[in-house]
């Protein structure tokens, strides 16, 4: 379905509203392909589209919502009294309210690529057998292909509210992932690649296979090193899952619910001078880029810090409201939820060096290719951190022994001052942060 | 919740371009949660989401197409689609008759949570929110949930099998913040359990937040973990996501075909304490990840998995049974109709030892006590696994000292099996839990005793 199509259902619901009330009806289409090769042979092939409403409520100043995961006509008028009848039991709030136009126009961003609707299913099937062909020859010691996968969706989604919201769009895109095995005598590690774009034609299945085989070769032979306090260097992927932790912490919502531990500091050096970190779904690179958020407002860049000093905080209409700021256009769902606060394409300014500069510099460290457990050891609320890792040891400058069975530890505030520098190998990934090397001092390297 | 002549239709239609074997998945869920959060009552939520997933298998390949659309036109179009999508060309074959055998319910559901008042579950929230404040002034923050979800499925497929299942869930959680000298902490406490309303008859919300609560106030006097490997002891309910890392994530068929675990080709050996056994149990009642059947019509059943420290079988879904030429074993599970099944745990747990608890913690001179676990995280191939501590003591001369801030504990699955040197006699099943794999997320338990491993390593901060 078009967005023009979306639109209308969404406008329809709006129309439905009674005096006193508000109504926001939020509708989403998408269809997805996703192959999956193993040893030369299709393993799966999956075509699926999926859709849905969410309708949100307020009336008397409570606020109730619903989703349903259809678009049959026969659904949304259920969908809204169920909305308003749970609207009844929730507490008033004076601050609850719908985004309203704030004037600001919409970025003109190129997110919807027609060469993707042109793309065969037989030439999906053969990317993603290239990319397994690739990453088997990629190194004699590359034992298996765990998935190898090609993936793509055509998504469109609309916002309409009876505060006169109007807003839709649709973007393309398209992926290829790989898992690797190497082994060598006994022992078996496991590595990653992929590449991310609107349309296939942008994909780039040798870098994915390198990186799927490199990552999972140089970790042969590694070893757990005893416990100590290093430099690390962050890959560009486990840098970019930090920035979404840290992201999460300068939310309105969770500064004026008393869960940010950053809720005062506004204005404070609360970061080392060279970390400046933007919040910009506006950059058409970005593979989250969106030209409205969550509730049909423009999305905007966000400077969040600034040199180290914290600039800002990010809100939606309702922690803008009560915050008394505005949105900051960074209200963030899906149909089947509210609109929470978030980042949306989160960046750090990139440096001037490359990696291996970085490195070269390093008398003693880590760098860390891969984290886990991220969602168990960090705790964005008091901000302590301890995370599973893996990589390589790096002495006099040079990559050395590969290091496994880690864990890294220091807490989200310090290790904000304690960043030395930031690489200048910007990437943007497929999450709603960038990856960058990232140099951090005096981490707590956990081992034997 | 369909006909079965409709079934039949589309069975045949997902065999017509030349498929070997064909299954039409229906589900029908309904959700309602309700938050309060920051001393309101936010919002309450209802959802509802229908639809089938069919699959259509031809040779090594499978073909798999889902529509929210079960009209008998809807299902016979994602049939096509997925009769394409398997790339036909096979034998080729007519389905069998079904026959519809429904597997018994592990427990009876007393309570249906939809014929509960809105206003009896947004109370649950209210006394939750006064007793968690009520238990320290440093508690800041309250947040607690209320969800419940419904969801009827029915299988069909070629081979004649006809099953359906009615599952409902319900859960509780509650989330503090405490504010101290040393900043925030927070603390956390979930149920949930395969039934309805009836779950507030076992458990009394007053009590769960004030667990929550308790738990961020004790951290306020916690000081930052250790770093470096000592050994741990778990306990009782809280080191089933340890087994869930450490090994059964490693027992998966399918993960094992893939030589992506370091369980491959070991069953029948010693991996672990001649004391130690490990079992996945989906029928056991009441218990989180339990149901009738799976999400493939297979009933659920009690799997050994490890008896006497011995590997004695992986757990199956039905396409890598078929190519062993062995049963399913009733873990084909999917998060919903637009997911492909495959190999997940039910409720994984370690059975009871013999050792006094206390003796346990007695015996140990230094070291950590975790009472309480966080989420997880394994590389199978490798059997390197993370779990986060959420509460956790160091252990001083044989007794339970200090509280210890959070952190990850990392271990390696074969190594820490092996190095299991004590069970207690007071096994507890954990918290609910959800495991996620390949981006599905499915409902899981777990349970241990107490136990005591000889070594892992602390990802704290101090020395």
């Amino acid at each position: 379905m078009n967005p023009e199509e979306l639109l209308e259902i969404a406008e329809r619901i709006v129309g439905w509203g009674r005096g006193g009330e508000q109504i926001e009806a939020v509708v989403g289409h998408s269809s997805e392909t996703e192959v999956r090769v193993y040893e030369g042979d299709i393993e799966s092939l999956s075509v699926a589209e999926s859709q849905g409403v969410g309708i949100r409520v307020i009336a008397d100043g409570r606020q109730g919502f619903a989703h349903a995961g259809t678009l049959d006509p026969d659904v949304l008028e259920g969908t809204l009294s169920e909305a308003r009848d749970n609207a009844v039991f929730g507490s008033p709030d004076e601050f609850f309210g719908l985004a309203e136009p704030d004037g600001v126009a919409p970025p003109q961003l190129d997110l919807y690529n027609e060469a993707l609707l042109e793309f065969g299913t037989e030439a999906k099937i053969d990317l993603a057998l290239e990319l397994e062909q690739a990453v088997r020859a990629g190194d004699p010691r590359i034992v298996g292909v765990e998935s190898a996968d090609y993936g793509d969706a055509v998504g469109a989604d609309a916002i309409a509210t009876t505060t006169g919201i109007r807003s839709s769009g649709r973007d393309t895109s398209c992926f290829l992932t790989a898992y690797s095995l190497a082994s060598e005598g006994d022992e078996t590690q496991t590595g990653f690649g992929f590449s991310v774009g609107r349309e296939p034609s942008t994909l780039n299945v040798a870098e994915a296979a390198a990186d799927a085989v490199e990552r999972a070769t140089r970790m042969l032979g590694a070893v757990q090193p005893p416990t100590e306090r290093v430099t690390v260097v962050l890959d560009p992927f486990v840098t970019a899952q930090f920035l979404g932790i840290i992201g999460g912490t300068l939310s309105g919502e969770a500064v004026l619910k008393g869960r940010s531990l950053f809720a005062d500091r506004l204005g404070d050096q609360v970061a080392a001078a060279g970390v400046t970190l933007v919040d910009d779904p506006t950059n058409p690179e970005a593979f989250t880029a969106s030209d409205a958020d969550g509730e049909g407002l423009a999305t905007r860049r966000n400077r969040l810090l600034d040199g180290g000093r914290l600039e800002r905080f990010l809100h939606n209409s309702y922690t803008g409201r009560r915050s008394g700021a505005a949105s900051t256009g960074s209200a963030v769902r899906g149909y089947a939820s509210t609109p929470g606060v978030g980042c949306q394409a989160l960046s750090l300014v990139p440096g001037d060096r490359p990696p291996a500069e970085l490195i070269a510099g390093i008398a003693n460290g880590v760098l860390v290719q891969g984290v886990s457990g991220l969602h168990s050891g960090v705790n964005p609320v008091s901000g302590d951190f301890s995370t599973g890792a893996e990589g390589l040891r790096i002495r006099n400058g040079e990559l050395a022994e590969p290091i496994r069975e880690i864990t890294i530890a220091s807490t989200l505030q310090r290790m904000l001052l304690d960043v030395v520098e930031v690489g200048s190998d910007l990437t943007w990934l497929p999450m709603s942060s960038a990856g960058v090397s990232l140099v951090v001092a005096e981490v707590t390297m956990s081992g034997a | 919740m369909i006909d079965e002549s409709v079934v039949t239709g589309t069975l045949s239609e997902a065999l017509r371009t030349g498929g070997e074997f064909a299954e039409v998945f229906v589900e029908d869920r309904q959700s309602s949660s309700a938050l309060l959060d920051d001393g309101k009552v936010e919002e309450l939520t209802s959802g509802r989401t229908r639809g089938a997933g069919i699959r259509v298998v031809v040779g090594e390949t499978t073909g798999f197409a889902h529509t929210s659309d079960l009209s008998e036109a809807g299902l016979a179009k994602a049939a096509r689609a997925a009769a394409a999508a398997a790339r036909g060309g096979g034998g080729g074959r007519k389905a069998a008759a079904l026959d519809r055998v429904d597997a018994p319910a592990p427990h009876q559901v007393e309570v249906l949570p939809e014929t509960v008042a809105k206003a009896t579950k947004v109370e649950l929230l209210g006394r939750a929110d006064d007793a968690a404040r009520a238990a320290g002034s440093a508690i800041s923050q309250v947040s607690a949930r209320y969800a419940d979800g419904r969801r009827r499925i029915l299988v069909a497929n070629s081979d004649g099998l006809l099953a359906g299942d009615d599952q409902v869930r319900t859960r509780f959680a509650v989330s503090c913040v405490a504010v101290g000298d040393t900043g925030m902490q927070t603390g956390f406490e979930s149920v949930g359990r395969p039934i309805g309303f009836e779950l507030f008859d076992e458990y009394e919300v007053d009590a769960l937040a004030r667990t929550a609560a308790n738990r961020a106030l004790t951290k306020l006097a916690a000081q930052p973990a250790p770093s470096g490997s000592m050994p741990v002891v778990i306990g009782p309910g809280g080191g089933g996501v340890l087994f869930h890392e450490a090994c059964g994530h490693g027992l998966e068929a399918d993960l094992v075909a893939k030589q992506a675990s370091v369980f491959r080709n070991r069953v029948g050996e010693q991996v672990a304490h001649p004391e130690v056994t490990l079992i996945d149990d989906g029928t056991m009642a009441r218990e989180w990840g339990a149901y009738a059947i799976d999400d493939e019509g297979r009933p659920a059943q009690r799997n050994v998995l490890i008896e006497g420290g011995v590997l004695t079988d992986y757990m199956w879904d039905l396409l890598r049974a078929r190519k062993q030429g062995r049963e399913s074993s009733g873990n084909g599970r999917r998060q919903s109709y637009q997911h492909l099944p495959m190999v997940r745990m039910t409720n994984t747990y370690l059975a009871n030892g013999t050792e006094d608890p206390e003796a346990i913690i007695a015996a140990t001179d230094r070291g950590v006590y975790v009472a309480h676990l966080g989420g997880g995280q394994v590389n199978t191939a490798t059997g390197d696994f993370v779990f986060g501590m959420s509460e956790a003591y160091l252990i001083v001369n044989g007794q339970i000292d200090s509280p210890i801030r959070e952190g990850n504990l990392i271990g390696n699955g074969p190594e820490v099996l092996a190095g299991i040197e004590a069970l207690g006699n007071d096994f507890a099943m954990g918290s609910p839990g959800t495991c996620g794999k390949d981006g599905q997320g499915v409902p899981v338990g777990d349970g241990t005793p107490t136990l005591r491993v000889a070594s892992m390593t602390i990802g704290g901060t101090a020395a």
